[in-house]
């Protein structure tokens, strides 16, 4: 039987590296992955404690969790897009226009 | 044999979502992430919550990871991106060890409150854990999950217009 802080510390190491690839890297699309994967490590949080405490109310909400990560996507890549049509670049540090 | 079975899986996590921030080409760094979202998903069948390891499989490796495949292919950005100037990746480093410790602190100083449930293995084997996700959604959480299509919309809708050249 796995216990309950294995699935919380798992997930607590998975939401370290996707902060530390978020504030490293620079392309856009691989700080959007860093983002999703925090997302999930707390997905894995919620439905760790979901089954600890014998509530199914954790999974509904990564039911609404993943339903706004699929939005979030939708819009995020849309205005990576529309920012490479604009810069031929997705690097984030050349998003600079309202830099003093 | 469990114990073993969720190590394995769990270093398996850990070693792709460390290959995601490392690797310089963008399409590895997406397929680790897949590989990641998988090791998930097992790990959700093992805490009884089969439904949403299916969820994890179709919504995040089938339909998001496609989305983010199909964008990094489209604007064909192969090109070495690097990191940062080095100071930011020492602060980022020391940030995210932060919070790992951080983390851990809380796990140890905390204590879980709350009242148990009545929903356990048993029950999930005997009723089955769709209806039971089910249920919930449609009783208990029902004007969230309309709220829910609103912000779906809202997302259809604004992908569309960002795209357009003009308006």
């Amino acid at each position: 039987m796995v216990s309950l802080h294995s699935y919380l510390i798992l997930s607590a190491i998975l939401f370290s590296i996707g902060t530390i690839g978020v504030l490293i890297r620079r392309n856009a699309i691989v700080i959007f992955m860093c983002v999703e994967m925090m997302l999930n490590s707390v997905n894995l949080t919620f439905i760790a404690l979901s089954k600890h405490l014998g509530n199914v109310d954790g999974q509904i909400f990564v039911f609404f969790v993943m339903t706004v990560a699929a939005a979030e996507a939708a819009v995020g890549l849309a205005l990576m897009i529309a920012f490479y049509k604009n810069r031929e670049s997705i690097d984030v540090e050349d998003v600079k226009l309202m830099k003093l | 044999m469990e114990t073993f079975f969720f190590m394995i899986v769990a270093a398996v996590a850990v070693l792709a979502s460390i290959l995601v921030i490392t690797c310089k080409n963008p399409i590895n760094s997406a397929l680790s992430l897949i590989l990641t979202f998988f090791c998930l998903a097992t790990l959700y069948v093992t805490l009884d919550a089969p439904f949403m390891a299916a969820i994890q499989v179709l919504v995040y490796a089938g339909a998001i990871m496609v989305l983010i495949v199909f964008v990094i292919m489209l604007l064909n950005v192969r090109t070495e991106s690097g990191r940062r100037s080095s100071h930011s990746v020492l602060f980022g480093s020391l940030i995210g060890l932060f919070t790992l410790f951080q983390l851990f602190y809380l796990f140890n100083r905390s204590s879980l409150t709350g009242q148990k449930g009545t929903i356990d293995s048993a029950l999930i084997n005997k009723v089955g854990h769709t209806e039971l996700i089910g249920k919930a959604l449609y009783t208990d959480f029902l004007l969230p999950f309309e709220v829910t299509s609103i912000l779906l919309l809202v997302a259809i809708i604004g992908a569309v217009v960002l795209t357009k050249k003009k308006i």
